[in-house]
Order: C-alpha cells, then sequence, then structure tokens
C-alpha cells in the first residue's frame, strides 16, 4: 500500500490487520500529511503527533506477538471535535474560556474508537461551543475549505470536514445540533451521518443544545461511516439518553441497494431560495435513486417552514442553561480581579472575557425566551411547533421510507460573507435542523459539483433508528 | 407583546445571564437580538392550541440500579481549578462574605 493517505478506513484497518503494512508507517504518513495541508487549511486546534506514534507502535507490537485480538479500525488514524473530552489531551470547544483545559476522562466515543484500535490524531476546530454554521466563530481562528481556501468549510465541525476532506485523517468525529455534520460534508464533499437521537452516547461532549446533541463521523465512502457508527454506536450507562435498541450489522448492509425503498420529496419546501446548481444536483441523485429501484413519492411537512424560528429558540434556551457551568470557578478561564471584587464580578467578567460575540447573542436570546413572561410566547410556543414538525414526518413516514431533500440551500459560501449578519447565517441551516428537532437520522450524502466545481450534498432523513436504510442509499450514489 | 428590544432589556438579560457587557456590545446586541426576535415572530401566528409540548424526543426510563462506583479523584478534579487550594481540597473563590 504506497499511499495510505488515499485509503478508506476499512482499508487500512486490513492491510494493518494483514501486517501488509505497519501502523506506524500509517500514523507517520498522515501526520507528515498534516504538517504539509495544516498551514493552508486550520482544521485543528490539538494535533497529538507523540501520543499517535506511541499508540501506534503498541498497535505493531501487539500485532507481532499476536496478542491483539482483530479490531475493525485497527491502527486508523482518527481526528476529533474539539467539543468532545479526550484524556489528558486539551479540549478547548475552540472557546476562550476553555483554554488550557485537559479532561480528566474521555468522551465514550473516543474510548470507543481507541478500544476498537483507531488512533486519535488531534483535535479540530469549530465554530465556539458548536454554535455557528462556518467554523468562523472560532477564538483560535477560522478554518478554511480544502476545496477553495477562500470559502468556508461549514460549520460547526468544520475542521473535522476540512480534516477528511484534505485527507490528514481518512475518518473523524463531528457533532450536530442543527446540522452541524451535514452541511459541513456538504462543503466539502463528505458523507456526514447525524444518528438518530440516543443512537450514540452523549456522554463527555459538551453541551449545547442537549435534547438536539449527538455524535456522528464525517467520511469520503459510505462504507467507512457506516464502520465509525458500529463502533461508537450502542447504549452508555453514562448517557440516560442513550438508547438500548440494538446496533444493527450497518458494514455489511450497505450493499443492499434501494430496490422497492420509497424516496419521499417535499416539493413545496425545497423549491424555494434553492440554489440552481443545487437543485440540478438534487434532481440528478433523486434520478439515480429512481433507475436504482427506488418509487419516488411526493410529500407534504407543512411546518418545515418554521423549523428554524423553532430551533432558534429551543437551542439557545438549552444552551443558556448548558453554558452556565463556565464560570470560572471549577475550571477554564478566570478573569483577573480587582481588589475588592466580589464573586458576582468574578462570574460576570470572566464570562464576558471568555465567551465569543455568538456564543453570548445564544446565552442572550436563550436567557430572555425562558425568562418570566415571555416563557409561553417564545420557548413553549417552539415546544408545541416541535410537535407539531414530529407529526409531520409521522405523517411522511405513512407513504415513504426516508425523505429526501438538498443539504444546503447553496454551496460553500465565501469566509466572511455572513459573519455580520447572524440570522442569515441562521437560514442557511433551513434542511437540516428538523431532523435535530424530531430526532430523526440524516445523512449527508456527495452529489456532484457546481459550476464552479464546489461539491454539493444530498440529504436524506430516515425513520428512527434506521441509519442502515440511509447509509445504503448513499453508498448507491458512489461512483 | 411587542418584540421591540431596548437597550434596557438587554441590561436585563445580560444581568441574568451573568454576562458583563460592553457598551458597544449592549449596542450590537440590542439591535441583532432585535432582528432575531422579528423573524422568530412568525411561529406565534401558528394555531398550537391543545398541542402537547415536545421537550424530548426519546421517553426513556432514566432509572438505574443504585450502584457505588469509584468516583474521579480529588486531585483529577481540581486539576483545571483556575485557584485551587489542593491541599484542602476546595475550589477558591473571591471572598463573599
Amino acid at each position: 500500500m504506497s499511499i495510505p493517505v488515499e485509503q478508506s478506513a476499512r482499508a487500512i484497518a486490513r492491510e494493518i490487520a494483514a501486517g501488509r503494512v505497519q501502523a506506524t508507517a500509517v500514523c507517520d504518513a498522515f501526520l507528515t500529511r498534516i504538517r504539509e495541508e495544516e498551514p493552508r487549511i486550520g482544521a485543528f486546534n490539538t494535533v497529538v503527533h507523540d501520543r499517535a506514534m506511541e499508540q501506534a507502535r503498541s498497535v505493531d507490537a501487539a500485532r507481532e506477538t499476536g496478542s491483539g485480538s482483530p479490531r475493525p479500525l485497527l491502527g486508523v488514524p482518527v481526528a476529533i471535535k474539539d467539543n468532545m473530552c479526550t484524556a489528558g489531551v486539551p479540549t478547548t470547544a475552540s472557546s476562550r474560556v476553555l483554554r488550557g483545559f485537559v479532561p480528566p476522562y474521555s468522551a465514550t466515543v473516543v474510548s470507543r474508537l481507541e478500544a476498537a484500535g483507531a488512533i486519535v490524531v488531534g483535535k479540530t476546530n469549530l465554530d465556539e461551543f458548536a454554535m455557528g454554521s462556518s467554523t468562523e466563530n472560532s477564538s483560535i481562528g477560522a478554518t478554511r475549505n480544502p476545496w477553495d481556501l477562500t470559502r468556508t468549510p461549514g460549520g460547526s465541525s468544520g475542521g473535522s470536514a476540512a480534516a477528511v476532506a484534505a485527507k490528514m485523517v481518512p475518518v473523524s468525529l463531528g457533532s450536530d445540533t442543527g446540522g452541524s455534520i451535514r452541511q459541513p460534508a456538504a462543503f466539502c464533499g463528505l458523507v456526514g451521518l447525524k444518528p438518530t437521537y440516543g443512537r450514540v452516547s452523549r456522554y463527555g461532549l459538551l453541551a449545547f443544545a442537549s435534547s438536539l446533541d449527538q455524535i456522528g463521523p464525517f467520511a469520503r465512502t459510505a462504507e467507512d461511516a457506516a464502520l465509525v457508527l458500529q463502533v461508537i454506536a450502542g447504549h452508555d450507562p453514562h448517557d440516560a439518553t442513550s438508547s438500548a435498541e440494538p446496533v444493527p450489522d450497518y458494514v455489511s448492509s450497505i450493499g443492499r441497494g434501494v430496490k422497492d425503498l420509497r424516496i419521499g420529496v417535499p416539493r413545496a419546501f425545497v423549491g424555494e431560495g434553492v440554489d440552481a446548481d443545487v437543485q440540478q444536483a438534487f434532481a440528478a441523485a433523486v434520478d439515480r435513486w429512481r433507475s436504482a429501484g427506488a418509487e419516488i413519492v411526493d410529500i407534504e411537512l407543512p411546518h418545515a417552514a418554521h423549523a428554524i424560528p423553532v430551533y432558534y429558540l429551543i437551542a439557545t434556551a438549552e444552551a443558556s442553561s448548558n453554558l452556565a457551568r463556565y464560570d470560572g470557578v471549577r475550571y477554564g478561564h478566570r478573569a483577573a480581579l480587582g481588589k475588592g471584587d466580589g464573586l458576582q464580578v468574578m462570574y460576570d467578567r470572566t464570562r464576558d472575557e471568555g465567551f465569543g460575540p455568538e456564543v453570548k447573542r445564544r446565552i442572550m436570546l436563550g436567557t430572555y425566551v425562558l425568562s418570566a413572561g415571555y416563557y409561553d410566547a417564545y420557548y413553549l410556543k417552539a415546544q408545541q411547533v416541535r410537535t407539531l414538525l414530529r407529526q409531520d414526518y409521522e405523517q411522511a413516514f405513512v407513504g415513504c421510507d426516508v425523505v429526501a431533500m438538498p443539504t444546503t440551500p447553496t454551496p460553500a459560501f465565501k469566509l466572511g460573507e455572513k459573519t455580520d449578519d447572524p440570522l442569515q447565517m441562521y437560514l442557511s441551516d433551513v434542511f437540516t435542523v428538523s431532523a435535530n428537532l424530531t430526532g430523526l437520522p440524516a445523512i449527508s450524502i456527495p452529489a456532484g459539483q457546481s459550476a464552479e466545481g464546489l461539491p454539493i450534498g444530498v440529504q436524506l432523513t430516515g425513520r428512527m433508528f434506521d441509519e442502515a436504510t440511509l447509509l445504503a442509499a448513499a453508498h448507491v450514489l458512489e461512483p | 407583546m411587542s418584540t421591540t428590544l431596548t437597550r434596557g432589556d438587554v441590561t436585563r438579560i445580560a444581568e441574568l445571564a451573568r454576562l458583563e457587557l460592553t457598551p458597544d456590545e449592549l449596542d450590537l446586541f440590542t439591535r441583532q437580538l432585535g432582528d432575531i426576535l422579528g423573524y422568530v415572530e412568525q411561529i406565534r401566528g401558528l394555531d398550537t392550541s391543545g398541542v402537547t409540548p415536545t421537550s424530548h424526543v426519546l421517553n426513556l426510563p432514566v432509572e438505574r440500579d443504585d450502584v457505588i462506583v469509584e468516583p474521579l479523584p480529588r486531585s483529577a478534579a481540581l486539576a483545571n481549578a483556575p485557584d485551587a487550594a489542593t491541599e484542602a481540597g476546595l475550589f477558591k473563590v473571591p471572598r463573599v462574605l
């Protein structure tokens, strides 16, 4: 195997297991690639060179003595979004408030990846606390899109997406609260999966909106996404919202095709405000599924147009509560205090210095909609419309098995294009937020390029815990 | 109820949110939060009478057996504190009383 950085995670793990290539050689090749690419991309907050090489050496040693059991991600380098705890490795959420924070424990997803033989090579950049759609809201600096360095890789998991797109790792993990895996996957030409709420443990994920957050994979193929999901899915006693639903074999069902699958298209919803190139790529993807034996049906999602306001009310309300813990007492930043400054000043100044503008905006909005006199009009109302949206999908799934739409209204936008107008940035999430509000699994799949040569993604949303169908349908679109 | 947000409203929200905002931040957020609230206003016209709110999409049993497990060692819990009294095993904050 001559150029490991081009290989899939599955191929790398197989080659290492068979002794045809050393884990150290693979790890070294990816670390070299990171050294070459990172200066122009800026995908990583931290690269753990020595730790990764040491783990690779122990993979090789175990293989040579025959003491290692077969492991699905043996020696596969992975990157982890920097809002998931990694024991002994800084975890910052790209926020000043957590600068220097070194978690005493690892997130369950990280432990599971490592138990499966994967080697963490670094922590990737994100919009601070995963709040954003461009990875520009980062105290570290923006990540650039490997396809066009003047454009955003999307967000909030932009670092994890860019790292895979630039072949600095074969696979990575992101988190998705309103599209933060799927939108960057679309912008970077990758497969990105947001699993069903509860499919993957959130233990060790720095909480943004607890009823919406899910962790999932970025990969260059549907099979690699299946492989990673296989490893990270399943019940975790440390997360009471993780489901005990059995984990099916995603990898072996990847080739089952879409024959007789009913794909619902919400025509009215996907027509409006969508770039012509995206419309065309979406139509072409639907045609390919039809040619592969799927049945295309029209559906309606009457409340989908209201999903953005519902999302930004619920997500910010939950965030304002979750981010109360960053107060300068137990970890992270504490503001320098003058003589006589008390506890209250410490809280207020620490938080003002520690959080960036978007995080403050969301904390403020969330605090407002939960405050006395506004709770019913905003927060409760949003929760009720969330129910109506869930009912839309329940109704749609009577007549179809999956719902198809573009992942984003446009391909990757320019860096700086939307930073002055938070509302415009929010509107770019129109197709992705519904999956989080309903808890349904959704995948973004590469579906060609725009006239300018930028990747375009199409999205499928499935029934609860039906990731297998999404991955198989994604596989059908692959070259 | 009007969604016109005043600088006074934003000051009050900042107090509730424990954020010491600069005058520039107050001006910026008054405008931006006003824009966002103006946009989300659209859902208030929807008929939701009798609709049960969704706070969570899964209805899982959250009880578990009460088992004693090894807690995080105190030294690890204190390791990231900006000002810890490590010997005493305490977090330190400015004088409260």
